[in-house]
């Protein structure tokens, strides 16, 4: 189909300000009066407050005043594994005890010094097979897991069933958590190759560049939150909630987030943002708090590591017929994910995989805030499987693009626990179109050919991730003067999704773009609700409620110029610039005409009634705030059914040198399935961006703590080494099939989880390749393990072991 | 002598101004308090971006700082304030520089040059600053005004570099969003039109 804007670059409006450093993060803003607040962070990975001395401090000068727990928790703290804004019952190394505010930070971290602290030493632990072990210490005060709807739990293991897992067995304790699908002994029964092996994953912090510094002031009653979020409208109403303000009275400014990557979606993972608001509050003065580094890594989120055994079966014309897949998922300190959940329904959607069970166990340790990160479980799984995949076209004596093509989803199929069907997927194309366009028949040969001590790898990897959510609002209004405004309650955090899905909108009403605003960057701008922009859901949800919005106001375009010009609805159209009858098309109104009439008729035209049935509480709020103010499309999107996937592939080359364990990417090629393509070079953006991320996670990101006093060894860029320009190649080639989802009005589906989990898959398979089909089980590869695997040296290191080295 | 502003001269410049500095600790002041006894002179003249302008500065305190905090120039980020990630690159003497990691007392006798320098009077954005609007080259933009430096400083001393060259002078510059590719393409292009 011809679209005037999908598909098609153009130059999201915040660019210019990006590059010239014009746009403002929430640290450059600054108030007539603002006072500094610092943090007083845990001292140990796990402890009790006592009590603070805080007298010495607070009669300092220059000291405003000081916010602890108790000022936030008047009736004690929630009992949950969630991030708290402060807590009395720190769980991990640097957790925020309390803040102090002064006049410059200087002071106030001399205030801080000046705090007599008293915390409890307790037990901490670091790796949850330590925790589950009979006698292992346990994370929480309450026990080592948090059961939902029930509390803090003790989830023990006897040593012997610890030790047979760590020695590589099934592990026999029951788990927390379980689905199953088909028949998993008949699928192994029928399987020609077998493989069966326990793995590794390790946690690593998101590390977004930006920390998540806030600023607030108060102003007639009404908070005002400079933040950082991935999301805007559905940051709101939590936010103000846990600031304690009504909605009404609250307003998130944020126009822009210096990455999220899964950690600031939701309130629950930035509670610290109500730190400022509400030291604010008790001071009567503009409070900035600056986030460090540090803090930034022990507040800013982790990838939940997992610890799992997982059994294979393939038949012998390389159907993937049965998985068995057990995980014991770090929660970390704080919060926890369900990764393990992800990965397992990852392998099913990606492989097609016809019997399958899933069991898991979470338990807590003293380390990093979990939660999700960039495709959360997929992107770990993909990069333990597809070694494994190799190792079953091998042993079968298959091609590796064959077996992948065999057991690929395509329209039609289901995935899941519940069988869900695919909205639409054509991943075979994908994987066909880039062994074209990277020549996989060509150079499939050089695979661990030899030049001296270099030897060459290749790997194909596939990523996944449902990307696409429903159920939210629209609101676009056609000004006096002609304009499209359409509100946009998307994040701004780089993916430029906030302006490509209101392009729909533009699309819909045959505008020029330059003729339309996205109105967005703060609440008080009156936006409609959005699913927080995780999960790789924007370009799909997104472009629904901009469609949805300019058709309900294309609609009374045409309902009033067929009531001032005559003739039907049907009658009429639109060019971009007026509603036009279709016999005669000079016989029509201008679209500034057609506003202003809306805004004399009022009623539904300008929003001041008949709005539409489940408008959300926000949306509502905002059509109220800007009822009369233009003609107006107002929408809530319906749910959708099915699963809307993301789908990528992956192909790259490496060389591989037996002497130091390092190796270069000699050509990697992404591919996305996500449907119509809206944004390209957005897109591209993402592709690209998912490898450096792949990159990390297959071998380079793990965070690591001391494991005698508990204290984190990786807190900076450095330490936990994020890959740089000289990590990544010179350049990453991109495509993407393009073909349309039907369950979404321009055909599109998101992508910004896939297009990592396929460049770890093929990456790690490209390693295995390079090493004679060697399976390390794990992620990471280090260099050191693959030296180490060369030279023939067993690992020291505990097997399995999670936020330490593995040797 | 090597014109460059390392690490290493940070630390012997914060020894010399007679101040303790660990990586959490150079924290803005934001008025004349925590002054030292017997500091040394505060008021001091510097050339940013053309322009000579007096300021206060503390004996500690970093070029970062004084851009962001007493100079209103915010186009300069901090990324970690300790050196690992580039986005607070300006250009000290046309050499890309860590602002996080540069004493602003050891510039007086420089030219300093932040993003926000960049654009011509008329308001045209720097070839530089052009070419990665039309590569896209920003993801969530915290450190592209770093990358901007780092590639007009790279530009000047090599205004036709190969792609490989690029990658080497841009790798002192991170980017968690992962953009390497969509930042080279955008030098490659500017020193095409620049
Ligand atoms: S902020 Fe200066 S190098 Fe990171
Ligand atoms: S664009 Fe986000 S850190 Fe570089």
């Amino acid at each position: 189909m011809a679209y005037m804007h999908i598909g098609k670059d153009f130059v999201p409006p915040d660019v210019p300000g990006k590059v010239t450093g014009r746009i403002k993060y929430a640290e450059d803003y600054a108030r007539d009066g603002m006072v500094y607040a610092r943090l007083l962070t845990s001292p140990v990975p796990h402890g009790r407050v006592v009590n603070i001395d805080a007298s010495e401090a607070l009669a300092m000068e220059g000291v405003f005043g000081i916010l602890t727990a108790d000022d936030v928790y008047p009736d004690g703290e929630p009992q949950s594994p969630g991030l708290k804004v402060l807590t009395n019952e720190p769980t991990l190394m640097g957790e925020p005890i309390l803040a102090v505010a002064a006049v410059d930070e200087k002071t106030a971290e001399n205030a801080i010094a000046a705090i007599e602290l008293t915390i409890e030493r307790l037990p901490f632990v670091l790796d949850p097979l330590d925790s589950l072990e009979e006698g292992g210490a346990n994370a929480y005060n309450g026990g080592n897991t948090f059961i939902f709807r029930q509390g803090f739990a003790e989830e023990k293991w006897t040593s012997d069933q610890v030790e047979s897992f760590r020695s590589g067995n099934e592990p026999t304790a029951e788990a927390q958590q379980s689905w199953e699908y088909g028949d998993l002994e008949a699928g192994f029964a029928a399987s020609d190759f077998v493989h069966e092996t326990t793995f590794s994953t390790a946690g690593y912090p998101h590390m977004s560049m930006e920390p998540r510094s806030a600023m607030a002031y108060w102003e007639n009653g009404k908070c005002f939150l400079h933040g950082t979020s991935q999301s805007l409208s559905a940051i709101a109403e939590p936010m103000a909630a846990i600031v304690g303000v009504p909605l009404e009275d609250f307003v998130f400014i944020n126009e822009a987030t210096g990455g999220g990557f899964g950690q600031r979606a939701r309130a629950g993972s930035i509670p610290s943002m109500a730190i400022p608001a509400k030291l604010s509050l008790k001071i009567n003065r503009p409070v900035m708090m600056r986030v460090s580094r540090e803090e930034e890594f022990t507040i800013g989120g982790a990838r939940q590591g997992l610890q799992g055994w997982i059994k294979v079966g393939f038949k012998s014309d390389g159907t993937m017929a049965a998985m068995d897949m057990y995980c014991v998922s770090d929660n970390g300190g704080k919060g926890g994910g369900g990764d393990a959940n992800s990965a397992a329904a990852g392998v099913s959607a990606l492989y097609q995989t016809e019997a399958m069970r899933f069991r898991n166990t979470s338990i807590g340790t003293n380390t990093g805030h979990r939660g999700a990160q960039r495709g959360p479980g997929e992107n770990q799984i993909m990069a333990v499987v597809a070694p494994i995949l190799d190792k079953a076209a091998e042993e079968l004596g298959l091609d590796r693009l064959a077996i992948r093509k065999l057991n690929a989803a395509q329209n039609g199929d289901v995935s899941g626990p519940r069988s869900t069907p695919f909205t639409s997927a054509y991943m075979p194309e994908a994987l066909q179109q880039g062994a074209d366009q990277f020549d996989w028949e060509g150079k499939k040969g050089r695979s661990r050919q030899t030049n001296g001590s270099k030897v060459r790898g290749l790997g194909i990897g596939q990523g996944y991730h449902n990307a696409g959510r429903s159920g939210m609002d629209g609101i676009v209004r056609l000004m006096p003067n002609g304009r499209l405004q359409v509100h946009n309650g998307i994040g701004n955090l780089g993916t430029y999704s906030y302006a490509s899905t209101s392009r729909a909108a533009a699309e819909v009403l045959k505008m020029d773009w330059e003729n339309c605003d996205v109105v967005t960057g703060r609440t008080d701008r009156h936006l409609p609700i959005t699913s927080p922009q995780d999960g790789s859901n924007s370009i799909f949800t997104n472009t629904r409620t901009c469609f949805g919005a300019a058709q309900d106001l294309l609609a009374k375009m045409k309902e009033i110029a067929a009531m001032d010009l005559g003739g039907e609805t049907a009658d009429y159209d639109v060019d971009g610039t007026r509603v036009h009858q279709i016999a005669d098309n000079t016989v029509g109104m201008t679209y500034a005409e057609v506003a202003q009439r809306g805004i004399e008729l009022g009623g539904k035209f300008s929003g001041e009634s008949d709005l539409p049935e489940e408008l959300n509480t926000l949306t509502t709020l905002s059509v109220s705030r800007l009822a009369g103010s233009a003609l107006m499309g107002i929408y809530h999107d319906p749910r959708h059914s099915d699963n809307p996937p993301g789908f990528t592939v992956t192909y790259t080359e490496i060389e591989l040198d037996k002497e130091t364990g390092k190796f270069e990417i000699l050509d990697m090629v992404t591919i996305a399935e996500c449907g119509t393509v809206v944004h390209p070079q957005g897109l591209a953006n993402q592709l690209r961006g998912g490898a450096v991320w792949g990159i990390g996670l297959s071998v380079l990101e793990r965070h690591l703590y001391d494991p005698q006093n508990g204290l984190p060894a990786s807190s900076g860029y450095w330490q936990s080494k994020i890959p740089t320009y000289l990590d990544t190649p010179a350049e990453i080639g991109t495509g993407w099939v393009d073909l349309p989802d039907p369950e979404n009005p321009v055909g599109a589906r998101g992508i910004g989880e896939p297009a990592m989990g396929a460049v770890s898959a093929a990456l790690n398979a490209a390693i295995s390749d390079a090493l004679g089909g060697h399976l390390f089980d794990t992620s990471p590869v280090t260099t050191d393990m693959i030296i180490n695997h060369i030279a023939g040296v067993s690992e020291e290191a505990k097997p399995l072991a999670q936020n330490n080295f593995r040797g | 002598m090597n014109p460059k502003l390392t690490r290493r001269r940070f630390i012997k410049g914060v020894i010399a101004s007679g101040a303790a500095a660990t990586s959490t600790t150079i924290w803005y002041t934001a008025n004349g308090q925590s002054r030292p006894a017997g500091a040394v002179e505060r008021m001091i003249r510097i050339n940013i971006n053309g322009q000579m302008r007096n300021v206060d500065v503390a004996p500690q305190e970093t070029l970062a700082s004084t851009l962001r905090y007493k100079l209103g120039l915010t186009g300069t980020k901090l990324g970690c304030n300790r050196g690992e990630c580039g986005a607070c690159t300006v250009l000290v003497n046309d050499i890309p520089s860590y602002a996080c990691s540069v004493l602003t007392h050891s510039v007086k006798n420089m030219r300093v040059e932040s993003v926000e320098g960049l654009e011509s009077a008329n308001g045209d954005l720097h070839p530089v600053q052009q070419a990665f609007v039309d590569e896209l080259s920003p993801q969530c933009g915290y450190c592209t005004p770093g990358q901007v430096m780092s590639a007009v400083g790279l530009l000047r001393s090599n205004p036709n570099p190969t792609r490989e060259e690029a990658r080497q002078g841009m790798a002192g510059n991170i980017c968690r969003c992962g953009s390497y590719d969509s930042y080279l393409n955008g030098v490659m292009r500017a020193a095409q039109i620049g």
